[in-house]
């Protein structure tokens, strides 16, 4: 496949990209920890409202790569500099620009050491990030998708809490070695190919065989990056540890990595090897959704709930990606973007309560609905959206996975559905807990309501709760072309 | 008839939920506070009202609100069905405002603004599912008053309260998620849609779909929305008793337990549909199931000395009646059945509001503590006496209309077996009411209630009453204006 290029004169992929890193030099040199707090706040959102015209200027009939970019980087090597996004790239680009200005503002009083480093992580991490949903060319996303791993491990490491360098070394050393396998799939694919052009290798039909050990080192990097049953165990220590910005990111950007991954590369370059493997993948999805679900209930701290409620949640989007179908894919994208908003929102909750109690205690925070009735309105409608009440965003999103599903295994199905309900019983449980809580609550009479700066945060999450929810189609027509080359690459 | 688009539906369901952030911003004001959920309720009812010539004229209207995906959206509609519920639902909201108003305010209760605005919400719901289009709609809104719901019942926030509610959640939403959103997803899978039929013949389930999986499907439904009280699914109801008499009157004798049967019976009549029901013997055997729960709560009722309680039970039994009377499948059964959705309302709410009224003037809650209050409270028993002939069927009182139908039915499918369940049945109800009324009248105060002189309670609960009961016997001697509804639903 080639890669059309749009006659598009402005590179706005690239000024997306390295805008952040532009901004983070400049971030350097302040000196005031108040001027560098609302500099990186201005220079985030005016990249996410940058970015906005991604969405403006996209054609939705076309599955091509649109405002492409193309430059030589490594002629020796055939390497290129070569950016472009499609219908199932575009919102998690938007998704990236979008969480960014509520991480600094989520931060702003939270990080009160070293307060120019931990910026300058943020934008480093933004650059990153938009880079890898970007990248069209294999090293260059290999180049994106590890310089995203080393301010991650500093934000955990340096602003975390008391176990940070565990937590810190264990994400590190769980995703390095995906990175290796990963690594090792581009130079094998490399080597058949002669180029590091993605678009290149996709519906290439080779061999079975070399399909096949090209999808587990792919699977491998990916099920860990997402995380999938049981590469899981980083995942809650990380979220426990990092700092209320370092989790959002890493619940609503750095887990989609992995099922982007999926999408990207799994699928059409391994189309055969992913009908193979298919059934095996559909059933850890079902394991991650009981598990992830039965662990989250359980669970007193409420960092750990909401991070296992994120295994259960990712089990929905590979459920919805394996099923290899329209619904199921179209779903599974959705289910990322709404569990980047959703638990992004409930991570920011979170730290909210952390701020003022000094504690993540399910217990410790009971009864706060009384004297934070805002608080507790934002609680309500996270946490629904959370178990996917209808008309929330992740309803949508589970609905349509869960007819994806249907239409390939209805027993896998039927396994995964208890999955929903006990979603339910540990976000209701939470939601109990924290507006209401029972009979005996410690004494919260001395907390304050949400501020501006806090409401502000969650606001826009809260649109996108009931605008996907209820508006789902801007969102899913945009996918739609691209699905559907993506589905046909993979019969 | 083609369907009318008519704005007046989504008014119908808005002025609920506007009366909901009225009556929160009106706060600790009390009076401004009621006033916003009288206006509410009033222009609830005018509106459901202005519906009734364009249903007579047997129109169908209709409103899209939410356009989600294709086959997928919240819109609303009236027809005959809805209305009977609607109407009814909206009536008792006005009376139950004030009764409220006087329950609330004579006990002293706390957090009423709460209680006022949750109550509003969960009539938002109940009018939704009374106007639903499809199954994903009526979804929607059953959801919604199982969520709003819960503050009311966990009112009193003690250890009672929160089991009561902990429960209450665990059974509502367990069942609708676990049973309910499969067999959705399912029928949006199979059908493409998840719009009600036009008519109760035919359903929407493509013919070719095997009849263990329409059975299964069905199934789902049937014990999914368990809002209904269907044995063994009933445990929930008893529970909610715990909340404020206002709560157990509107709620769990009108909106709550109506929204489950209503549901139930427009997913057997505009999903399954009469002939599929037929075909697949899915009617008779419906019957027989919900017989047990029609005798089986009626026999616990008789062992139960608290009257909120053995209402509780006689609630569970009696919304059987709409099942029975809707899986005999015979015209004059189903219009039986529906009819009774009205006339149990009536009636029941009437019980409720004695049971509270008899709680704010004595502080008594078991019937054997009531013996002789009859004559110191004779309105409200008086009202107690004609609400209990409801019940047990005698004429003139709507229930007479409900059970002469039923046994028509019945007598019309040929089935000796139902016609047996319904003549036991009224001999229980008979035998857990009568003495009640018995010991009220004509048994011998104790001297301590003597001493007492106990008198009516206020005005605002009395004359709530007396209009209950007076049009119990109304609806008995005029059954036509619910009837025209049913005899519309049945072509």
């Amino acid at each position: 496949m080639t890669v059309p290029n749009h006659n598009d004169s402005f590179p706005i992929l690239s000024v997306l990209i390295f805008s952040p890193l532009a901004a983070a030099v400049v971030t350097a040199a302040i000196r005031s920890e108040n001027l560098l707090r609302w500099w990186t706040l201005l220079a985030t959102t005016a990249i996410a409202l940058f970015s906005l015209p991604l969405y403006g200027r996209f054609d939705c009939t076309t599955a091509d790569f649109q405002f492409v970019e193309h430059a030589s980087w490594i002629p020796a090597l055939k390497i290129n500099y070569s950016l472009g996004v499609d219908g199932i790239s575009l919102l998690l680009v938007l998704l990236t620009t979008l969480i960014m200005p509520l991480c600094v503002l989520c931060s702003w009083r939270y990080i009160q050491t070293r307060a120019k480093e931990f910026m300058i992580c943020l934008l480093i991490m933004e650059t990153a990030m938009i880079g890898v949903f970007c990248a069209l060319d294999f090293i260059l996303f290999f180049v994106f998708w590890e310089a995203m791993l080393i301010p991650m491990a500093l934000l955990i490491g340096i602003w975390g809490g008391p176990r940070r360098i565990y937590a810190s070394l264990k994400f590190f050393i769980y995703t390095m070695s995906g990175s290796v396998l990963l690594l090792v799939a581009i130079i094998a694919l490399h080597l058949k190919v002669g180029s590091f052009s993605i678009p290149d290798m996709m519906g290439r039909g080779f061999a079975p065989e070399f399909q096949c050990w090209i999808f587990l080192a792919f699977f491998i990097s990916f099920a860990i990056k997402v995380p999938m049953f049981p590469f899981h165990t980083w995942l809650p220590a990380a979220h426990v540890e990092a700092p209320t910005a370092g989790s959002v990111l890493l619940a609503s950007i750095l887990l989609k990595m992995g099922t982007y991954g999926f999408l990207r590369f799994s699928l059409p370059i391994t189309p055969h090897a992913t009908h193979v493997f298919m059934p095996y993948i559909l059933c850890l999805s079902v394991v991650a959704i009981l598990y992830g679900g039965l662990t989250a209930l359980a669970q007193n701290d409420l960092k750990k709930l909401v991070a296992y409620s994120s295994v259960s949640h990712m089990g929905f989007a590979t459920l919805g990606i394996f099923a290899l179908n329209m619904a199921g894919v179209e779903g599974a994208i959705l289910q990322m973007i709404n569990h980047g908003v959703t638990t992004g929102a409930l991570f920011i909750i979170v730290g909210i309560i952390y701020e003022r109690l000094h504690t993540r205690d399910l217990g410790e925070a009971a009864g706060l609905g009384k004297y934070m009735p805002v608080f507790a309105m934002f609680v309500g409608v996270f946490s629904l959206s959370s178990l996917a009440f209808p008309g929330t965003n992740s309803f949508i999103g589970e609905f349509l996975v869960l007819c994806g599903g249907f239409a390939v295994s209805k027993t896998m199905v039927v396994c995964a559905v208890p999955g929903v309900v006990i979603a339910a019983a540990y976000m209701l449980r939470m939601l109990q807990k924290v507006a209401w809580g029972g009979a005996n609550n410690p004494d919260q009479s001395h907390l304050t309501d949400l501020n501006v700066r806090e409401i502000l945060t969650l606001t826009p999450l809260l649109v996108f709760v009931f605008w996907i929810g209820l508006q789902p189609q801007p969102f899913t027509r945009v996918m739609h072309a691209s699905v559907q080359r993506l589905l046909e690459q993979v019969k | 008839m083609e369907p009318v688009h008519d704005i007046r539906l989504l008014l119908a369901i808005l002025a609920p939920l506007i009366g909901a952030g009225l009556v929160m911003a009106a706060g600790k004001r009390p009076n401004l506070r009621e006033a916003c959920s009288f206006l509410a309720a009033v222009t609830l009812f005018g509106i459901t009202v202005s519906l009734v010539p364009d249903i007579r004229a047997g129109r169908t209207l209709r409103f899209m609100v939410f356009d989600l995906l294709p086959g997928l959206s919240v819109s609303l509609r009236a027809d005959a069905l809805s209305m009977i519920f609607a109407v009814a639902a909206s009536f008792l909201w006005i009376v139950t405002v004030f009764y409220s108003a006087g329950y609330m305010r004579g006990l002293k209760e706390h957090a009423q603004t709460r209680f006022n605005t949750c109550f509003a919400l969960a009539l938002f719901g109940a009018i939704g599912c009374a106007f639903s289009d499809n199954l994903l709609t009526l979804y929607l809104f059953y959801e919604i008053v199982s969520v709003t719901t819960y503050p009311l019942v966990a009112h009193h926030q003690d250890e009672e309260g929160y089991e009561g509610g902990k429960k209450y959640l665990v059974y509502l939403t367990a069942t609708a998620k676990g049973l309910v959103l499969p067999a959705m997803v399912l029928i949006y899978v199979l059908n493409g849609n998840l719009d009600f039929a036009g008519n109760i013949r035919t359903g929407i389930i493509p013919p070719d779909v095997h009849r263990g999986i329409v059975t299964a499907l069905y199934v789902c439904c049937l014990l999914g929305f368990a809002k209904n009280g269907i044995m063994p699914l009933h445990h929930w109801l008893p529970g909610a008793m715990v909340a404020p008499t206002p709560v157990s009157a509107l709620l769990h004798a009108v909106a709550v337990v109506k929204v489950g049967v209503f549901s139930t019976v427009r997913v057997m009549l505009y999903v399954f549909g009469v002939e599929r029901m037929d075909a697949l013997n899915l009617g008779l055997p419906t019957a027989y199931f919900v017989s047990f729960t029609i005798l089986g709560a009626s026999i616990i009722a008789l062992g139960k000395d608290n009257l909120k309680l053995r209402l509780a039970y006689s609630t569970v039994s009696q919304l059987s009646y709409v099942i029975l009377g809707v899986a005999l499948l015979t015209p004059a059964a189903i219009e039986g059945g529906l009819i009774h959705i009205a006339n149990h309302a009536f009636s029941k709410i009437t019980l409720f509001f004695c049971a509270g009224a008899i709680y704010v003037a004595t502080h008594k809650k078991n019937i054997s503590e009531m013996s002789g209050l009859g004559r110191a409270m004779p309105f409200t028993f008086g009202a107690f006496a004609i609400a209990s002939l409801s019940m047990i069927g005698a004429p003139p009182v709507g229930g007479f209309i409900s059970k002469w139908y039923l046994l028509l039915g019945a007598l019309d499918a040929g089935s000796i077996g139902i016609m047996v369940v319904l003549v036991v049945s009224t001999l229980l109800n008979a035998a857990y009411f009568a003495p009640v009324v018995y010991q009220a009248f004509f048994g011998k105060p104790s001297e301590e209630d003597t001493h007492h002189g106990f008198k009516e309670a206020h005005p605002a609960m009395v004359v709530p009453i007396s209009i209950c009961a007076i049009i119990s016997v109304v609806i008995g001697l005029y059954p036509d204006f619910f009837m025209q509804f049913a005899r519309a639903v049945v072509p």
